[in-house]
């Protein structure tokens, strides 16, 4: 038999950096980064794993950090919107800049896990269909543009990224 | 909401996760992916005092072909599933039924055997098990048993394991030879729950008649369930449009589908009609090719 307990110890690499804390076993991840770490670009909606908004990248695939204990992150490498930036967030990503450039977001909450998941598309397809952009994002909710400007921020980052200026 | 409070134990061996569940039995849980438990625990609908944390046990991550089935650990993710070229080449219905899983972020995490074991009759995993007659492979405390498919799925989110007992593998036989698989579903958004979904397989006879049909239907019923008597009425028959709507008739002859904000009972029931004579002609026409 194993022991059981009601606290965990998480070390785990946020962004480059490694982190630590003890936390409790119900921890999720979403709380871990914003409430232990004061990460909270990474936004909580619905909290079951419906809307999204808190999706990051657990080792390098999409995670609902709504949907994964603190504990199931221990050892591995998580990357938040946060993240995404470059030099300190001085910087954004070419998905940020032409997302920002197509005027893809309005109101911002479900910002930070859309541009998870288009990132994770972007890196496993550098030239995705339209179609491909709209399965990638089907998981996650906009209340505020009806997707569209999304869809053509995504594709002009591919565009961007593999040389072209769109 | 958030769930309630909980104690983590986190196995280091199958011999300790079944120790642990012994141990806990009915105020423990499983977690493998946590893509369907974690919802159910934050809206309270469970509240277990112990989760029995599988992630150590890569032991249980593996998909290994065989000479008669593919056999997948249970803590195997289904994106790895869906990326795996044994499974598509050669249990082409899980291949076609994976992708269809929610999301790909929630593939990245939900595991075949955690959808299994949680039973949801409007899942694809458990309707692709029964369809394919995969074997389930249970550890307990006096060793391993296999259950098959037909004999697992006891009611909604029930099966026939015992609290005590752990989900290892998956064995889904090879296709057989000459037949076609499809795999038909209806939800509100691309990724949603399935209304209703269908599986069905064709195995043509060297005489070109239906040989063997089978057909698995998920949310009309608390389990998955076959559709025996539309099977038995394709079976030595030339495959015909007509064949395939008169079977779609009987398929929904016996159900009594159940309503909620999803969809009507009379609406599911249309829908499984609809389904099952779709999923026949696509099953009949790969099985041509």
């Amino acid at each position: 038999m194993t022991e059981s307990s009601n606290r965990v110890e998480v070390r785990v690499r946020v962004n480059g950096r490694d982190r630590a804390a003890v936390v409790d076993a119900r921890r999720t991840l979403v709380e871990l980064l914003r409430e232990d770490l004061a990460l909270t670009g990474t936004h909580v909606g619905c909290e079951h794993g419906v809307c999204g908004s808190c999706t990051v990248l657990v080792d390098g695939a999409s995670a609902r950090a709504c949907l994964t204990l603190a504990a199931r992150v221990d050892g591995c490498a998580v990357t938040t919107i946060e993240g995404l930036a470059g030099d300190a967030g001085s910087t954004m990503s070419v998905l940020q800049q032409s997302c920002l450039e197509r005027h893809s977001f309005q109101c911002g909450f479900c910002t930070p896990g859309i541009l998870i998941v288009a990132t994770e598309l972007l890196a496993e397809n550098p030239d995705p269909s339209e179609a491909e952009v709209r399965e990638a994002i089907a998981g996650n909710l906009c209340r505020c543009t009806g997707y569209d400007s999304i869809v053509a921020g995504v594709l002009h980052a591919a565009s961007v990224a593999r040389g072209g200026r769109s | 909401m958030k769930a309630a409070p909980f104690a983590l134990c986190t196995p280091g061996s199958i011999d300790e996760a079944v120790a642990d569940l012994s141990e806990h039995g009915d105020d423990s849980r499983v977690l493998a992916g946590g893509q369907s438990l974690l919802p159910v625990m934050a809206m309270r609908r469970h509240s277990p005092a112990v989760l029995v944390d599988l992630r150590r046990l890569v032991a249980l991550d593996h998909i290994t072909v065989a000479d008669a089935h593919v056999a997948i650990g249970a803590m195997t993710r289904q994106r790895t599933v869906e990326r795996n070229e044994s499974v598509a080449g050669s249990v082409r219905l899980l291949a076609l039924a994976v992708p269809l899983i929610a999301h790909v972020t929630v593939r990245n995490q939900g595991t075949i055997g955690g959808s299994i074991a949680h039973a949801d009759p409007s899942a694809e995993l458990p309707t692709v098990a029964l369809a394919t007659h995969a074997t389930m492979v249970v550890r307990g405390p006096t060793g391993q048993r296999e259950i098959a498919a037909a004999d697992f799925f006891l009611g909604m989110h029930t099966t026939a394991m015992g609290a005590d007992e752990l989900l290892t593998e998956i064995r889904f036989p090879l296709d057989a030879p000459g037949c076609g698989w499809a795999f038909e579903e209806v939800s509100r958004r691309r990724g949603d729950v399935a209304i209703v979904a269908v599986a069905a397989m064709v195995r043509l006879g060297g005489d070109g008649q239906v040989a063997e049909a089978r057909i698995a239907m998920s949310s009309v019923a608390p389990t998955p369930i076959r559709a025996s008597g539309a099977e038995a009425l394709l079976a030595g028959h030339p495959p015909s449009a007509e064949l395939f709507a008169a079977a779609a008739a009987e398929a929904v002859l016996t159900i009594d589908p159940p309503s909620d904000l999803n969809g009507t009972s009379a609406y599911r029931r249309h829908l499984a009609a609809v389904l099952v004579r779709r999923a026949l002609a696509t099953a009949a026409d790969r099985a041509g090719r």
